[in-house]
């Protein structure tokens, strides 16, 4: 194991993922790093949303391998899939906040189901609340927020159990430019605490103006890597 | 632990509509299993009354001297299943004749001799009173050397207990049958909850839930709604059963029969078994929900 691989903590081998005959990911090898800041981009259907898929087991690979922090997802137990998922924090495009619960329980939810303590949690919700600016909405339920106030909230709920790694799918897709500077901020501000984040886009505003690696994806296969920096944005 | 009560009741106010049909539909399978259950337990207190006065009458032959005559008193009152044994002699068998034969007394005053033989009447531990065990007590007994005759009214006996063991075998035949209805009405009302929450429990693996963090609320759910709607439901037959009694009851069984609801314990019970078929309802619809 050379330098640059230790330092991995994602690490995809000739993976494949097939839909019933059709091929989304074909023979991708992809090493992301530690505290890395990564753009995956492509077209619609170019595999961006089904590699995020695959890292956190949303997806099995068809073939090929996938290690997450020296885990191979190949072998892991079906019992231990929650601890994988813990070391990440998901920021879905369609946000996916849970609509019977207000801003706090969606947010306090991840560290709930981590077992975290509960005198605990209150304290660690309200501050990555106020780290994205909702926390005088935090008795709030999702349908009385707007497109941007929900992704902040997602992005609260990404970052609340301080993951290694920060999945955005399309973070600024259907936000106007102003929100989707605000997220990016907040996406930068984790990632300057440490975590290692990854974000599938095809926003070329997003794009021209970043300092980081971008990994474009051509019909399933990395069709190019553009090293701007490759490390921190 | 508090933690997932605090949820499975917040989960419960927030999801009222289906909580309350979960209710319903679990009052009235319970209504239904518990109307069932009341008249067999009913029936088999009549039974039971009638089983008690099942008697054994051991006759003697006509030289048994008082010495065998005690001997085999003993004798029958040490046989296992023999609650006592009560000597009757032959004139206290003329006078219970007599008794019974009130309107025709004067074709017994006109005897020389009193025919009847010594006896004994035998009367039974209950666990005793059914066909077979009369039957092997009554060849027992015969095998005595005093005894003349035995008779217990076997075919009479023998058709009793057919009807108590096929009344028994429909009990439990019923009683298995509405559980398994109510543990499958209870899966299915539990399924709509899930399916109606299938996101938000999809979202909770997503963020990293383990199964048991997603199942015990749902669990500890079932259980709550499986004792609330069991407590409706015994609450309905209550009510069925004081009307029933307070309006028809004089005229059951020409008063004899006395109807009786389920003593608090078994009403805790049921209540409890209520809330394993919630349970075991929310553990059946997990198992396939979570597995897909």
């Amino acid at each position: 194991m050379n330098e640059a691989s230790s330092d991995a903590i994602i690490r995809m081998f000739h993976v494949h993922k097939r839909y019933g005959g059709k091929s989304a990911l074909k023979d991708l090898t992809l090493d992301i790093f530690k505290n890395e800041f990564v753009f995956v981009t492509g077209r619609s259907g170019a595999g961006k949303t089904t590699l995020l898929k695959l890292l956190y087991l949303g997806e099995p690979v068809s073939e090929g391998q996938v290690l997450v922090d020296g885990v191979n997802l190949s072998r892991i137990d079906r019992h231990r899939i929650p601890d994988l998922r813990r070391k990440f924090g998901i920021i879905f495009q369609d946000y996916k906040l849970i609509p019977t619960k207000t801003v706090y329980e969606n947010v306090a939810l991840v560290l709930e189901a981590a077992g975290r303590k509960p005198n605990l949690i209150p304290k660690k919700v309200r501050s990555v609340l106020r780290t994205v600016g909702m926390e005088d909405r935090m008795g709030a339920l999702p349908q009385s927020l707007s497109g941007g106030e929900q992704q902040r909230v997602a992005v609260a709920r990404a970052a609340v159990g301080d993951p290694k790694i920060i999945l955005a799918d399309e973070p600024t897709g259907s936000l106007d430019e102003e929100s989707a500077g605000v997220i990016m901020d907040f996406l930068d501000t984790f990632h300057t605490r440490g975590a290692t984040v990854i974000i599938a886009t095809h926003d070329k505003d997003l794009l021209e103006r970043s300092r980081t690696r971008i990994v474009n994806l051509r019909e399933g296969r990395v069709g190019s890597i553009e090293p701007n920096g490759c490390g921190n944005r | 632990m508090k933690r997932f009560y605090q949820r499975a009741f917040k989960d419960i106010l927030e999801n009222q509509f289906l909580t309350m049909i979960s209710i319903i539909t679990i009052a009235l399978s319970i209504l239904i299993a518990s109307s069932f259950a009341l008249f067999f337990v009913n029936v088999g207190d009549l039974f039971s009354h009638w089983q008690k006065g099942i008697r054994m009458m051991i006759y003697l032959k006509a030289d048994t001297s008082e010495a065998v005559r005690l001997d085999t008193q003993l004798r029958l009152q040490s046989i296992a299943g023999v609650h006592d044994a009560v000597y009757i002699s032959k004139n206290d068998a003329m006078q219970r004749l007599k008794g019974q034969m009130q309107h025709h007394s004067a074709l017994l005053e006109n005897l020389k001799e009193n025919p009847l033989p010594e006896a004994f009447e035998l009367t039974l531990q209950p666990q005793t009173r059914n066909s077979e065990d009369l039957r092997f007590l009554a060849e027992r007994i015969q095998n005595l050397p005093a005894v003349a005759e035995v008779e217990y009214g076997r075919q009479w006996i023998q058709r009793f207990s057919s009807v108590v063991d096929l009344f028994t075998l429909a009990g439990y035949a019923i009683g298995g049958l509405f559980f398994m209805a109510t543990v499958f009405i209870v899966a299915n009302t539990i399924r709509l909850v899930l399916y109606s929450r299938r996101e938000e429990i999809e979202i909770m693996r997503l963020v990293g839930a383990t199964d048991r963090f997603i199942k015990i609320p749902f669990y500890l759910e079932g259980m709550i709604q499986g004792g609330a709607g069991t407590l409706v439901g015994l609450g309905l037959l209550y009510l069925g059963y004081f009307f029933l009694t307070r309006n028809f009851e004089s005229g059951m069984a020409g008063g004899l029969l006395t109807v009786r609801f389920f003593s608090a314990g078994i009403c805790a019970a049921i209540i409890g078994g209520g809330a394993v078929i919630g349970w075991l309802g929310c553990w059946v619809s997990l198992k396939q929900f979570l597995k897909s």
